[in-house]
Parts: C-alpha cells; sequence; structure tokens
C-alpha cells in the first residue's frame, strides 16, 4: 500500500510532525508512505502534486489543503481512480474528499481551556483572557465557548473581567499581559488560546514578581513553553498532538484505500495505538482531547 | 544571424527530446492524461512567455505580467461575486489587462523610464490592488460550462483546449515576429533604438502597443487560470514571471534585446514543462528542481557568450562594448555585422 502526505508547504514545521506520525503510521501497516509538497502555500501548487500522485497511482492522498477549491477537481479526478483522499489541518471542499480529520473541536478546546484554569486557580478569582486578534475566528469560537462553560454553576466564583487582543505579536501580547496584570490587582489567571500570546504572557511572567502567582494557561507548543513550565511559571496548558494528528489519518487513510470503510458516517475503524474512531458528520474524525503538557510529560514532547 | 539562431534551436530540441524519451522511463509519464497535465499545467506560463518575448526583442523587460494575471484573476472572482454573468466578465478582465498594460507603456514609453524598474514597480502594485480587491478570500463556483474549456483535454486525445488557444497565441505571435515588418523592426529596435528611429521606425508607437498585448495575454491567461482551479485569488500565479522569464531566456532570446524566435521559446517552454512533470514523478524535491532549473537557465545564458569569441575573432566582445553600443544606440553595425559573421 502506497500512501502520500501532501502538507500545505513542505517546510512547515507543524505539518512536517503531523506527516512524520502519518508515515509512521502506514509503515506500521507495512505500506510505504512518504511526504512530498510544494515549497510555497500558494493555492494551486499543490495541484501538480497531486497530478504526480494519481501518475504514480499511490493508494491514498492525505492533504492540508491550501485552497479547498482550488485543490478541488485534482483531488476529484484522483477519487474517480480509485485513490482514496483525506484532509486534515485545512480541509478540502466536502465533495473532493472521504475523510477529514480534524484535530480537535472547538467546543473540546474552549471547555478543556476553562477547566484546567480552573483547577489551577482552586476554582475562585478573576480571570483574563488573552487572544490573538479581535476577529481572528478560531479564537472567537473557543471564546465563545469558555463563556459558555464559565455559566456552569461549579464556576461561580470564577469572574472573567477582560478579554485583550495581543494580534498575534510578540511585542503587543507582552505588553497586554503586563497591562492586564497592573490594571488588575488580583488577578488569579490568564488563558490565551494562541501559541504567540501565551509564549509572550509567559515570559512576561517569569520575570515578573507575579511568578507562580498568576496562573498561565492555553494553546502553546512543548518546545516553546518548556522553560516556564521548567521554572514554574506555567503549570499546565495543552495543545493537540500532531504526531498523533498524522498517525490517525494514516490510519483513516489506509482503512478507506483498503475498503474497510468508505468516509460514511457511523463507520468504525482502529487507528492502531490511538483506539478506535468512529466517523462523525460530513465524513468528520475528531481526534480528541487537547494533550494537556505539564512538568512530568513536557520532556515527551519535541515540536 | 539565422544559423546561429538554429544552432541553438537545435540545441534546445535535442533537450526538449531527451526530456521527454528520458521521462517515459518513469512510471506514469507517457500517458494521455499525464501529456494533457504538463501541457495545460504550463500553459499560462507559455501565453506569458508568448507576451514577454516581443518586449524583450526591442531590449525592454515587463516582469508586472504575473501580477497583472493576478489582479484580472481577482477581478474576475469580484466581478462574478457582486453577481456579473462571466459572458460579461470576459471582456471587463481582458480590457482591464490592457489598461494595466498601458500604465506600463506610458511610464516606459512616454516617460521613457528604464522598463525594469517601472515593471518592478507595477509587479508589486498591481499584486497588491489584487489584494484590495480580494484580500485573502478566494472566490469559486464558476460555471461550469465554461470550466472544461480550462481543464479538459479535446476527447480522444491528450491536446487540452487551452493548449489550443496557447498554440494559435504562439502562432500569431510567430508571424508577427517572423513574418511582418514590424517583426523586423522589433529586432531593429533592439539593436539600437536610436538607429531604428532614424530608419524611420516607429519606435514608441511600437513598443507601446507590445505592452498593451502583454496586459491583454495576460489577462487572458487569468481567465484560463481561474477557471482551471476554479479559484479566483489575489495571490494567483505569484511568481510566475520568473517562469516566463527563464522560459524566453532559455529559448535563446537574448535579455539586451535583438535576437530570439518563437521556435526557441516554444521548444524551451516544452522542455521545462517535460522536465518539471519528470522531476515531479521521480519524486525530486521542489528545491532540486529549482537548481537544476537555474543551471539551465545559467547555461543557457552562458552557452552563447562562451562560444561567440572563437567564430568572431575579429571583433572584441568584452562587455563593456556591447554597453557601449547598447547605451549610445548608434554603432549597431558592427553587432549586426558581427552576427552575421555567424552564419
Amino acid at each position: 500500500m502506497k500512501i502520500a502526505f501532501l502538507p500545505k508547504e513542505i517546510d512547515n514545521p507543524y505539518e512536517v510532525l503531523v506527516d512524520k506520525g502519518g508515515v509512521n503510521a502506514v509503515t506500521e501497516l507495512k505500506g510505504t508512505g512518504k511526504e512530498v509538497g510544494p515549497s510555497d502555500a500558494s493555492a494551486s501548487s499543490q495541484v501538480s502534486y497531486i497530478n504526480t500522485l494519481i501518475q504514480q497511482k499511490q493508494d491514498a492522498i492525505v492533504i492540508a489543503a491550501n485552497d479547498p477549491n482550488a485543490v478541488a477537481p485534482a483531488l476529484k479526478d484522483a477519487m474517480s481512480k480509485g485513490i482514496a483522499v483525506v484532509t486534515y489541518d485545512s480541509d478540502a471542499a466536502p465533495d473532493a474528499r472521504q475523510i477529514f480529520v480534524n484535530q480537535a473541536n472547538s467546543e473540546e478546546i474552549g471547555r478543556s481551556e476553562v477547566k484546567m484554569m480552573a483547577e489551577q486557580i482552586g476554582g475562585s478569582g478573576k480571570i483574563a483572557i488573552l487572544s490573538a486578534t479581535p476577529n481572528a475566528t478560531n479564537q472567537n469560537t473557543w471564546i465563545d465557548f469558555m463563556k459558555d462553560e464559565l455559566k456552569k454553576p461549579e464556576y461561580k466564583n470564577i469572574e472573567l473581567v477582560k478579554v485583550a487582543y495581543g494580534d498575534d505579536d510578540d511585542q503587543k501580547s507582552f505588553q497586554e499581559a503586563q497591562g492586564l496584570l497592573q490594571s488588575i490587582p488580583d488577578l488569579k489567571g490568564i488563558i490565551s488560546p494562541t501559541t504567540v500570546g501565551i509564549s509572550a504572557a509567559a515570559r512576561y511572567l517569569s520575570s515578573s514578581p507575579y511568578k507562580g502567582q498568576v496562573k498561565l494557561t492555553g494553546l502553546g507548543t512543548p518546545n516553546q513553553m518548556r522553560e516556564f513550565v521548567k521554572d514554574g511559571t506555567v503549570t499546565e496548558f495543552a495543545l493537540w498532538d500532531p504526531v498523533n494528528l498524522g498517525y490517525l489519518a494514516g490510519y483513516a487513510a489506509a482503512a478507506l484505500a483498503s475498503g474497510q470503510i468508505s468516509g460514511e458516517k457511523g463507520e468504525k475503524f482502529t487507528a492502531g495505538k490511538l483506539g478506535e474512531y468512529t466517523i462523525g458528520d460530513k465524513g468528520e474524525i475528531i481526534l480528541g482531547p487537547p494533550t494537556k503538557f505539564n512538568k512530568d510529560n513536557i520532556d515527551d514532547y519535541d515540536f | 544571424m539565422l544559423g546561429r539562431l538554429l544552432r541553438w534551436e537545435s540545441v534546445l530540441i535535442v533537450l526538449c527530446v531527451a526530456v521527454f524519451v528520458a521521462g517515459s522511463a518513469s512510471d506514469g509519464f507517457a500517458e494521455q492524461g499525464n501529456i494533457s497535465f504538463l501541457l495545460l499545467d504550463y500553459s499560462e506560463v507559455a501565453l506569458l512567455a508568448f507576451a514577454l518575448l516581443p518586449i524583450v526583442l526591442t531590449g525592454e523587460i515587463d516582469l508586472s505580467v504575473a501580477s497583472t494575471l493576478g489582479f484580472c484573476s481577482a477581478l474576475t472572482g469580484t466581478l462574478w461575486d457582486a453577481g456579473m454573468s462571466f459572458e460579461t466578465i470576459v471582456p471587463i478582465v481582458i480590457l482591464a489587462g490592457i489598461l494595466l498594460g498601458a500604465v506600463n507603456a506610458v511610464l516606459v514609453v512616454l516617460f521613457g523610464l528604464p522598463s525594469l524598474a517601472v515593471t518592478i514597480g507595477t509587479l508589486g502594485l498591481y499584486r497588491g490592488l489584487a489584494y484590495v480587491l480580494l484580500g485573502d478570500r478566494a472566490v469559486t463556483g464558476f460555471p461550469e460550462n465554461y470550466r472544461p474549456l480550462a481543464t479538459d483535454a479535446i476527447p480522444g486525445t491528450f491536446l487540452p483546449y487551452a493548449t489550443i488557444l496557447v498554440l494559435v497565441v504562439g502562432a500569431l505571435i510567430a508571424v508577427l515576429v517572423h513574418v511582418t515588418t514590424i517583426g523586423r523592426s522589433l529586432y531593429a529596435i533592439g539593436l539600437g533604438a536610436q538607429t531604428a528611429r532614424f530608419s524611420g521606425i516607429r519606435v514608441n508607437r511600437i513598443k507601446f502597443s507590445l505592452y498593451l498585448l502583454s496586459g491583454g495575454l495576460a489577462a487572458i491567461a487569468s481567465l484560463i487560470y481561474t477557471l482551471r482551479y476554479n479559484s479566483a485569488r489575489a495571490d494567483n500565479a505569484n511568481g510566475m514571471e520568473l517562469v516566463a522569464v527563464a522560459a524566453v531566456l532559455l529559448g535563446g532570446v537574448s535579455i539586451f534585446g535583438g535576437r530570439g524566435t518563437v521556435l526557441g521559446v516554444a521548444t524551451a517552454l516544452l522542455a521545462m514543462a517535460g522536465l518539471r512533470n519528470v522531476l515531479f514523478l521521480d519524486d525530486v524535491s521542489n528545491e532540486i528542481q529549482n537548481v537544476i532549473t537555474g543551471l539551465l537557465l545559467i547555461l543557457s545564458v552562458l552557452v552563447p557568450v562562451v562560444f561567440k569569441p572563437r567564430r568572431t575573432k575579429d571583433v572584441p566582445l568584452e562587455p563593456s562594448v556591447v554597453d557601449t553600443e547598447r547605451r549610445t544606440g548608434a554603432d549597431t553595425g558592427s553587432r549586426l555585422r558581427r552576427d552575421h559573421q555567424g552564419v
């Protein structure tokens, strides 16, 4: 079985990790996995690669689409020739793929951030959010779910006092974090659901008198947060594991290519060490809850 | 001169044949669908290269062609999004392309500015305007009755409809360049605009029209691109000007003007398209592909320079001499004589 992974851009470190997980999965299944891709993330550059993979008679293509529509005709062509098509990270037009492996559902991300924060501050006190830009789709969806989660009775002593925006700019995020701590003296914690925001806030906290007193959590990568977890600034944060995302996509592609599943809702398949998955609405599979990183496990991850 | 040109073209034809022969060794190369894709994938580049050829022959350049394509694609998307019919959009977009070409023409011809500087400027400007129109959005859902013209091959053959358009445009450019008096004027302008002017050639008018033609062809290329990917975006064909310039230079067209043929450019395009396809099929990484294309390009510029002195011992060929000739534009006689010695 030949399965190819086509990232948005071959130099994108995040997607290279995803594809590594995918190739591992294919190897476990005794197939041949490979990663190919363009060196620019433009809309059309992936199409040449899809054509090549069709000509190479790959059994499955796993792709993170640069443009959901630009790749659609080529992917449909692949499917018409019996090649299984799986998308991850960034979906293609739904009729141009059989399965979309979603890293995590937005609701789960939003709610789990609040749970982590509540655990760290002992269930009461003022908290703030340090987000990306005011109109960032992902972040706003997560923040809505955070607010909804906070309405639950177990969080009645937690008060969300402010949402600040660092515009995913390191400098601005740093200043916003500083501003939050100085303007809200009894602030207990900050949730930053963006990798730029959380690392900038951690950098400020680690050298401020609030270190260890004000809790910080959110979405970050282990490599950028490692030193702050080790020096006690940050207790725990989360992110989905990109290697597992690729691993799941690899298994899904193999299950499709072998005819075990066809991409219909309700079908089940086993994804190696990750266990059993069920295909949901519109051919979507959700990887699962984000992985939590703390001082006990952070050294197991390198991304 | 003709003899020397044909020599370079024969090198290219050999290269082209070699690429396709070597290609057949790769699995999946010599299949109808693949040859069809290979041709289709270079259709926009080919149109841009054919637009560039006459401009480069006059010693000028237009680096804004791919940005013009991008702007026209963004305009197509904006108008389609606004509910305009595709039949109305086509002439508007072609006019817009010609208009962008006219801006280049005014700056280069009327103001006498260096075309390299002007079109590097409009390269950024037109791409920027494309983003002003569409931002990061992508418009899709173009009419399915027109899309096959940009995606399909004529039933039962490997020849895509878009390639036929490219061949027609190539043939028209060939007639313009090699048959008409305007064509001969292009070479004369390239060898020395001043001399050409004194010989009664309407240098400005010709150059002006070439930029309009270039804008128009980029607009046509944008329609193929937009329909082919079913996606209008501001970043469409980003960087394609370099591929088109590479094809023109590899085709044996002198960047200083005055030398080059349509056959050369067409062969270079086919060789590049074939090579790219083969390298893809053999899983050669993008970086290595760029290295190979880059080396080929350097070779194409180097070979004529290295082999020229042998044939023209009596004429000094230091670059400075060539430069002087070009700056004054008066002493083209010696270059013409030199070229003829190669025959």
